[in-house]
C-alpha cells in the first residue's frame, strides 16, 4: 500500500518538476540600446504561467526599455500567447517539434487588448487560477462551495504552492477541498496493490460524479509529413479549437480508456466505427465481454450529427478519413489504450484540469 | 423521464438550443421595443474545410443596444417599476415609457452594448456575455460599464450579490468580453420553478420556459426588461 502511494507521488512530482527552457528575446521595437541585450534564459515550470516569470525577466531588460508604463505580454512567431494557459500546455500546443530552448519574444508595450485579456501581473493570474479551480470543483462535486469557503490564508498558501512549485504544500491545502480523483476497478489492477483506504490525503477514494474537468486544444494538418518541423506553424488562435468541456466517464463493463475519452469529446473524428459498433453494442448488450461495448453516448452522437442524411454522409466522409496524429498531456504522448483514470490521477494541472493537446489530420 | 423534484436547475446543450430558439421567437413577437435576438451558429472546428457540418452549437445575440442612462428620471405612477429601481432607457421607445422628463446624460456620446447568451458546458446553464462601447467603437472600461449597469458593480462583495461581471474570453469569438457569473444560476432556477406555491410544473414545461425565466432575472441586472405580456404568454 505504501508503494502505491509512493508511485503516485513520484508521478505527481515528475509533473510538478517538469520545466521548459525558455530563451526570451526583447522585441526589437523596445530595444533602445546598442548592442541589443542578449536574450534571457529561464527555466519555466510547466505547471506555471508566463506572467509569473516577469520578476525574473524584467531586471534583465530594464536598462534597455523605453520610458513609460509596462504592459507585458509574450509572443511566439507573431502569435500573442494567452497568459492564462499553463506554460507547458502552450509549449505542447505550439511546438509540434519541441524546440529547446523555446524561443519566445517579450513585449513591454503595445498590449494587444483586442486579442488578450488584460493582465495586471500576479493578481490576474491568481484570479484566473482560482476561477479555474472553482470550475473544476463544480464539475467534480456539483458545486464550488469548497473553493469559495477556503480561508484567505489557505487560498494564499495554495496559490504560493503553485507559484513556487511546492507539491507538498499544494497537496496539504488541496486535500481540504475534497476533490475526488477517479477510481475504478482498473486503477487497483493497474497499480497491482489494493487501494482500500490508502490513506492518501489527496483523494477521498469516493467517486462522486463521473465528470472529469478537461480542456482540449485541437489543431489540424491537412497533409502528410516526414517531420513535425516541416509543418506550417499555428499562426492564429482561430486555427485552434478550444473545447472546455467535462468528460463523462461511463463505468459499465470495460476500462474507460483515453480512446474512449477522445471519442466522447471529438466523435466527429472517429470513423464509421461509431455507427457500426452502436448496432453491435445493442446486439451484444447481454453478451457483455465478447465485443468492446461502446458507450451509450455513441448512439446520441449518431443522432446529433447532421440534420439530414446529406450532412450525415458528409460528416462520415470526414470522420472516416480523419486521423488523430498526436495527443500530448504534460509533454507526454500516451497510448490510446491507457486507462483514462490513470491520466486523471497523475497528470492534472494544479487547477485540477487535464489539459490535452490534440493534432488531427483531416482531408483538404 | 426525470421528474421535476429531482431537477437540479440545469439544462442540456440540446435543451438550451431549443429553448433559445423558442425564447427568440417569443421575444420577436411580443417585445417590439427591442430588436430581435438572433441565433448565431458556431462551428466546432472553424478550420475544417466544411465547418458547417459540426455546427449544433451557437449562441443568442442581441447587439447595439443603447445603455446610456439619463441624467435624471422621474418614476411615473403607472409604470411597473419599483420606486428604488433604476431604469435604463433605450433609444427605441418602450411600451411602458413614463411621462417623466428624461434629461440627456452628461456624456457627449452614447454607450452601446452587445449581449450574447452562451451555453456553459461546465455549469450546464446559460451565461450572459456582454461588450460595451461608445458610438465611435471605443470599448468601455469596466468602471464605465458599471456606471451604466450599476447592478453589475463589483464593488459589493460576491457573497452578498449573486451577479457580478468579470472579463473573460468569449468561448466562440475568442476575444475579451465581459461575463456575468453563473455560479448561483442552477440554484435560483430551481427556486424560480419550484419555490412558488402554484403547484409543481411538468419538467417539459420547465425546460421550455427555462430561458425566458432565466432572462427575466438576469436581464434586469443589465437593464433589459421583459414586458409582462411576454412572461404571461403561454403559447
Amino acid at each position: 500500500m505504501r508503494k502505491a502511494i509512493q508511485k503516485r507521488m513520484e508521478a505527481k512530482k515528475y509533473v510538478w518538476e517538469g520545466a521548459i527552457p525558455l530563451q526570451i528575446h526583447l522585441h526589437e521595437s523596445q530595444v533602445t540600446t546598442l548592442p541589443p541585450p542578449p536574450p534571457a534564459l529561464i527555466l519555466a515550470p510547466r505547471i506555471g504561467y508566463l506572467p509569473l516569470l516577469v520578476p525574473l525577466i524584467k531586471p534583465h531588460f530594464s536598462s534597455t526599455l523605453p520610458p513609460g508604463v509596462d504592459t507585458i505580454w509574450f509572443e511566439y512567431r507573431g502569435l500573442p500567447l494567452k497568459w492564462y494557459i499553463p506554460t507547458g500546455v502552450l509549449f505542447d500546443l505550439l511546438c509540434a517539434e519541441p524546440e529547446r530552448p523555446w524561443n519566445i519574444t517579450v513585449h513591454f508595450r503595445g498590449y494587444p487588448g483586442n486579442v488578450l485579456i488584460p493582465c495586471d501581473g500576479e493578481d490576474s493570474v491568481k484570479w484566473s487560477f482560482i476561477n479555474s479551480l472553482k470550475e473544476a470543483a463544480y464539475i467534480i462535486n456539483g458545486n464550488c462551495k469548497n473553493v469559495m469557503n477556503m480561508s484567505q490564508s489557505d487560498q494564499l498558501e495554495l496559490w504560493h504552492s503553485v507559484m513556487n512549485g511546492n507539491l507538498e504544500a499544494y497537496l496539504r491545502v488541496s486535500s481540504k477541498l475534497k476533490l475526488a480523483t477517479i477510481e475504478d476497478e482498473y486503477t487497483s489492477l493497474c497499480s497491482s496493490k489494493s487501494q482500500q483506504g490508502s490513506g492518501e490525503t489527496d483523494f477521498t477514494g469516493q467517486v462522486k460524479t463521473g465528470r472529469v474537468p478537461v480542456r482540449l486544444y485541437v489543431w489540424s494538418i491537412s497533409e502528410d509529413f516526414d517531420d513535425w518541423e516541416d509543418l506550417s506553424q499555428v499562426d492564429s488562435w482561430e486555427k485552434i479549437s478550444y473545447i472546455n468541456r467535462p468528460i463523462e466517464i461511463h463505468k459499465e463493463g470495460k476500462c474507460f480508456t483515453l480512446h474512449d475519452a477522445m471519442k466522447s469529446l471529438l466523435p466527429e473524428f472517429f470513423s464509421d466505427e461509431s455507427l457500426s459498433d452502436s448496432k453491435l453494442a445493442r446486439v451484444d448488450f447481454e453478451d457483455a465481454q465478447k465485443i468492446p461495448s461502446e458507450d451509450v453516448s455513441s448512439n446520441k452522437v449518431v443522432e446529433d450529427q447532421g440534420q439530414n442524411a446529406y450532412e450525415h454522409r458528409e460528416a462520415c466522409c470526414i470522420s472516416s478519413s480523419a486521423e488523430i496524429k498526436l495527443i500530448r498531456i504534460q509533454g507526454i504522448e500516451p497510448k490510446l489504450e491507457i486507462p483514462f483514470s490513470w491520466l486523471v490521477n497523475n497528470l492534472l494541472n494544479p487547477d485540477h484540469f487535464l489539459h490535452i493537446c490534440v493534432c488531427v489530420k483531416v482531408p483538404q | 423521464m426525470m421528474d421535476v423534484f429531482n431537477w437540479d436547475g440545469t439544462v442540456s446543450a440540446k435543451d438550451f438550443r431549443i429553448g433559445a430558439l423558442s425564447f427568440a421567437q417569443k421575444w420577436e413577437s411580443l417585445n417590439s421595443a427591442f430588436p430581435p435576438w438572433s441565433w448565431v451558429p458556431c462551428p466546432k472546428h472553424p478550420w475544417l474545410a466544411s465547418p458547417e457540418l459540426f455546427q449544433e452549437e451557437g449562441y443568442l445575440s442581441l447587439e447595439n443596444i443603447c445603455i446610456s442612462r439619463p441624467y435624471e428620471v422621474d418614476i411615473d405612477q403607472n409604470s411597473q417599476t419599483d420606486p428604488g429601481e433604476e431604469e435604463t432607457s433605450c433609444s427605441e421607445k418602450e411600451d411602458d415609457i413614463d411621462d417623466a422628463t428624461l434629461v440627456q446624460s452628461n456624456h457627449h456620446e452614447l454607450h452601446y452594448c452587445d449581449f450574447h447568451i452562451v451555453y456553459s458546458y461546465t455549469f450546464r446553464v446559460p451565461v450572459l456575455y456582454l461588450r460595451a462601447y461608445c458610438s465611435d467603437g471605443r470599448p468601455l472600461l469596466l468602471d464605465e460599464i458599471e456606471k451604466e449597469l450599476p447592478a453589475c458593480s463589483s464593488k459589493e462583495s460576491p457573497e452578498t450579490k449573486w451577479a457580478f461581471i468579470t472579463q473573460e474570453e468569449h468561448p466562440y469569438l475568442k476575444r475579451p468580453w465581459y461575463k456575468l457569473h453563473p455560479c448561483g444560476t442552477s440554484e435560483f432556477m430551481k427556486l424560480l420553478f419550484l419555490g412558488g406555491d402554484t403547484g409543481q410544473p411538468k419538467l417539459e414545461v420547465v425546460l421550455e420556459l427555462y430561458l425566458l425565466s432565466w432572462f427575466s432575472a438576469v436581464g434586469q441586472v443589465v437593464g433589459l426588461r421583459i414586458p409582462c405580456k411576454m412572461l404571461n404568454d403561454r403559447r
